[in-house]
């Protein structure tokens, strides 16, 4: 294969199997957020900030994979 | 493809033998444009608040007040506080100013090749990692200043049994982690919306992109707070060490 195909299928690769699992964990943190609120809407403003923090830590490993991934495409 | 993307920014010109680059003057625009506004702001005060003391007073109780809920009150919020709000609001301000229409048209023609002048402060990784250090070193210091630092250090070296020995060394790159976590996550979301920008104004230039924009709005802001929160929960947790060890 060509290198530069091969660095093309590489990025690809990273983002598409390193965004899986923070996809499904920042689905998991938001639906309990919602359920959380749903069940008490008073507790919106504690728990929407908290929910972000979360979801950021939940977003590390897909931005570990972005961060490889621009680096093969550009680096 | 003429997409002119790079990780690096690029070199406006030499100062000496030290490159300036465009995230630099930008960051330098940003920082004196902070100054500027809350140095006049402050500069007169008056009892009762016009428009714009106003709008600044309850930016600044609102968010004192969110970090109050989280360090608890007392002496600990006002420490930590001007390092925090800062941050978030070097970094909610450098984000949104991309935004300002027509500045990616100022360019700089320089061999052979243009330069845009200015560009996205986050999007360059040493202006990122340079704060990330901050705050990870401000972490560090608050934990031994609270434990001190022979038992702090015993966190992570300990030879009681095997298992604490591993957990220990497990913290330590715990610790590492969060440095290459924390930078990258700020650098990443900036510097992957800049791409997706320019990518999608390449594909497609009008309307197309806008609702691409809009996400990178909300990124903007949401990765400056959790920037700033997440700094502030490791100095939290750094302060409240000697809780946890104790049990």
């Amino acid at each position: 294969m060509d290198i530069e195909a091969a660095k093309y299928l590489a990025a690809g690769l990273a983002v598409g199997l390193g965004a899986i699992g923070p996809g499904i964990g920042e689905g998991i943190v938001a639906s309990k957020a919602l359920e959380a609120i749903g069940r008490n809407p008073e507790s919106a403003g504690k728990v929407t900030p908290l929910m972000f923090v979360a979801m950021a830590i939940a977003e590390s490993t897909a931005i570990y994979a972005l961060v490889i991934a621009l680096i093969i495409l550009f680096g | 493809m003429d997409l002119n993307i790079s990780l690096a920014p690029d070199v406006l010109f030499f100062l000496g033998g030290f490159p300036v680059t465009n995230t630099f003057i930008w960051s330098l625009v940003i920082s004196l444009f902070l100054i500027i506004v809350f140095g006049s702001a402050t500069r007169s005060l008056k009892l009762i608040p016009g428009k714009f003391q106003n709008f600044l007073e309850a930016l600044i109780e609102g968010s004192y007040e969110f970090v109050e809920s989280i360090m608890g009150p007392g002496k600990k919020t006002q420490r930590v506080y001007p390092l925090v709000f800062t941050m978030f609001f070097f970094a909610l301000v450098a984000n949104l100013a991309v935004y300002i229409p027509g500045q990616s048209a100022v360019t700089l023609y320089r061999g052979g090749e243009t330069v845009s002048i200015f560009r996205a402060v986050m999007s360059d990784y040493g202006m990122v990692l340079v704060m990330t250090l901050i705050s990870v070193i401000t972490a560090q210091v608050v934990a031994i200043a609270t434990v001190g630092p022979w038992k702090y250090l015993g966190k992570f070296i300990t030879f009681k049994n095997p298992l604490k020995f591993f957990l220990g060394l497990m913290e330590l790159i715990s610790e590492v982690a969060k440095i290459v976590s924390l930078s990258f996550r700020l650098f990443g979301n900036i510097f992957a919306g800049e791409v997706l920008g320019a990518v999608m104004l390449f594909l497609a230039p009008f309307f197309i992109p806008l609702p691409f924009m809009f996400l990178g709005l909300l990124t903007a802001v949401v990765q400056a707070f959790v920037f700033a929160v997440l700094t502030l929960v490791f100095i939290s947790m750094a302060s409240e060490l000697e809780e946890v060890t104790n049990e």
